[in-house]
């Protein structure tokens, strides 16, 4: 079975250190091609800016092989600079889907030179009673990089959370493991294909704002099967104030990877939930089943495609998605590796033998 | 044709769990399809005739998917928390009846705190089979139900639970099987398309008009009515006929599809009825999009109580609704 190593750690780190805002994914890119080209293929940057990488397999004995299609999309959720009010000071809007009420004081990294800022509210003691009584507007807020900077920061420019990388024992705290575990691990996945499949590997832009890069490279595409690779909550922790159980998790810390049932895009199709349940049964790898509603993945753009791909998605489990700093397990993300590696060198074409069915 | 209409309704199929409704709307049908295939989503598409000179490739849709609900956590005593698979009004959940697709049935509960007067929601609502605990749950998280209400007829009113859209699929099985036995032969390349996961975003449409690559897209989809007391102001009406949609909130109609339906109608002395709805969508949006863009419409089967476990229909308009079906795929198109 894969493993999660060093180097596979060195390569999370430097991917969830680079700044890639929907959009502006270069450095991730950068990254990915660098790490895939030597192992694949075909390899192509399509308009989007998606990176298509194809694996082929071995024909088998009746020389027919799956195409099956992977998505982990480079793109994390961040800032815009949308006004320059001069002497170091910018408006900015967020790409993507994060909660205002925790960016006040936070670290960024601005532009593509990484110039390090920090968003600043009105001070305090200027503020008036009713506005401390209500959550700090967006519009209230500044990107401060300091007044003497001679940087050359312009409106359109994104920035990131200015997280660093850390190991943490059994856990790894970073910023973008949405969805760098996904890139991490399709990267993994390319360097050792399995032999019996075509692997067409997507590493996608601009999910957090739409699935619009999914869509588009599963045209180019057009497989057999789609997975998305993802990475999704883990609300986890005891209820703060409340004796009562937590039914609302989504999913857990250290249950393993998440396989999707159904999101608010997706209702993923049953031959695929069985084959990786299955697998994860016989092998002994740890999983859990999301719990169903809310959110959507790239498998919500790749099984609409064309005339459809039947498709379903595994995600590692994270605390404080969309924040400045998310925490995982290692173990969670190393058996989503694994489970993935052994489901795909499972597949064969009698997996679509059968019609999409409830199996009781 | 009631006992059709009852023998559909009955069957469980969810969004994206469709097959055993699937599997009985195929064994109807087959013995008039010139070709079946089921494809990647799950959709049913049933191909009758070839092209003529004077003819277009048809392509015809009703749903096979319901709403329903999916468990997303059994707690400690074995009550079953869940969310919505389609349109579902918590309002409607309350004391209801649910029957899961593994055969075990429910009844919805709702937490209840003294002085509450509010509208439920979702949250608020449990499923209760009888568990004690998740040890002796029969039902687990990710697991689909689908409502449960008896079937009853009102004089010439059908009452019963998944009209939308078994009624629209009862439409096409029957306009196909009497196109079939009348001898005539349609000009037109006819794909009958039951569809998946239209209630959850028209899913299924799109991507087999992707594959169809239709000239006109045609639906047949309840609609809701104006009829009742403090209603919406709608003109549709239980006993007026079939409804020529001409918008609804995810389409506007093209004018000569809508052309198409009136003037067969008149032509055949049909009643019908002009729709317009505020809100809602229909398999056809997708259709309508799909590729390079397609002409399309839609059949509405006028319906009161849309989405809850007593959806009504009226059986005069249903029986209208087939023969306009029939009248419509029989003659050429010449507005197209």
């Amino acid at each position: 079975m894969l493993e999660i190593g060093q180097k596979q750690l060195e390569l999370l780190e430097r991917l969830t250190n680079a700044s890639a805002v929907s959009g502006d994914e270069g450095a991730v890119r950068k990254i990915v091609l660098e790490e895939v080209t030597p192992h694949s293929d075909q390899v192509q940057v399509d308009a989007m800016g998606n990176v298509l990488v194809t694996c082929r397999g071995d024909a088998n004995a009746d020389g027919e092989r799956l195409k099956v299609m992977l998505a982990a999309h480079m793109d994390e959720v961040g800032f815009m600079v949308t006004s320059d009010e001069k002497k170091g000071l910018y408006r900015f809007s967020c790409v993507g889907g994060i909660d205002p009420r925790q960016l006040v004081g936070k670290s960024l990294w601005v532009g593509s030179d990484r110039v390090p800022g920090v968003i600043g509210a009105k001070p305090i003691h200027l503020t008036k009673r009713e506005e401390r009584e209500n959550a700090i507007s967006l519009d209230s807020l500044r990107i401060d990089i300091g007044p003497e900077s001679d940087s050359k920061i312009k409106v359109g420019d994104t920035a990131t959370f200015a997280t660093k990388f850390a190991r943490l024992g059994k856990s790894i705290r970073a910023k973008a493991l949405d969805d760098r575990f996904g890139v991490a691990t399709l990267i993994e996945l390319v360097k050792h294909a399995p032999q019996n499949i075509d692997l067409l590997a997507a590493f996608t832009v601009q999910e957090e704002v739409g699935l619009r890069g999914a869509g588009v490279a599963a045209y180019t595409f057009n497989p057999d099967l789609g997975f998305a690779l993802d990475c999704t909550h883990a609300r986890d922790f005891l209820p703060w104030d409340e004796e009562d159980e937590n039914a609302s998790y989504n999913t857990r810390l250290g249950a393993g990877p998440a396989i999707y049932v159904a999101d608010a895009r997706t209702l993923s199709d049953p031959r695929l939930i069985t084959h990786l349940v299955s697998t994860a049964q016989d092998l002994e790898i740890p999983y859990q089943l999301r719990q169903p509603g809310g959110g959507g993945t790239d498998a919500g753009a790749i099984h609409r495609q064309r005339a459809g791909v039947p498709s379903v998605t595994v995600s590692v489990p994270a605390r404080y998605l969309h924040t400045a700093a998310s925490l995982a397990r290692l173990a969670d993300w190393e058996a989503a590796l694994a489970l993935m590696h052994a489901a795909l060198s499972r597949l064969t074409p009698d997996i679509l033998e059968s019609e999409r069915s409830y199996c009781g | 044709m009631k006992a059709l209409i009852k023998k559909f309704v009955q069957i469980p199929g969810p969004s994206g769990y469709e097959s055993q409704i699937r599997d009985v709307v195929r064994a109807a049908v087959e013995p008039y399809a010139d070709e079946v295939i089921v494809d990647a989503l799950g959709n049913l598409i049933v191909r009758k005739g070839e092209k003529g000179p004077d003819g277009l490739r048809v392509m015809l849709s009703a749903h096979l998917d319901e709403i329903g609900v999916i468990a997303t956590h059994v707690d400690k005593n074995g009550f079953i928390r869940f969310t919505k698979v389609g349109g579902v009004f918590p309002a409607y959940c309350v004391g209801g009846h649910v029957r899961f697709l593994n055969g075990t049935q429910g009844v919805i509960g709702l937490e209840r705190k003294k002085g509450d007067i509010k509208l439920p929601t979702l949250e608020k609502l449990y499923i209760d089979v009888g568990a004690t605990s998740p040890d002796d749950c029969p039902v687990g998280v990710g697991d689909m139900a689908v409502f449960e209400r008896e079937y009853m007829e009102l004089g010439s009113r059908i009452v019963t639970k998944a009209l939308d859209d078994r009624i629209g699929v009862v439409v096409l099985v029957e306009a196909l099987r009497q196109l079939s036995e009348s001898g005539v032969t349609s000009p037109h390349e006819l794909y009958f398309v039951f569809s998946a996961q239209e209630e959850v975003g028209t899913r299924g449409a799109g991507t087999s008009a992707y594959r169809i690559n239709p000239d006109v897209g045609l639906s047949v989809d309840v609609t809701t009515t104006g009829d009742t007391p403090k209603g919406s102001k709608m003109e549709v009406r239980l006993g007026g006929g079939p409804a020529v949609k001409v918008r609804d909130g995810g389409m506007l109609a093209d004018p000569r599809v809508v052309e198409w339906m009136v003037s067969t109608a008149k032509a055949h002395e049909i009643p019908y009825q002009l729709e317009i709805l505020l809100g809602g969508s229909t398999d056809a949006r997708a259709i309508q999009v799909t590729r390079a863009g397609v002409p399309a419409g839609c059949l509405s089967v006028p319906c009161r109580y849309v989405h809850s476990p007593s959806e009504m229909v009226d059986f005069g308009d249903v029986q209208h609704s087939i023969q306009l079906m029939v009248a419509l795929l029989s003659a050429s198109i010449p507005q197209l």
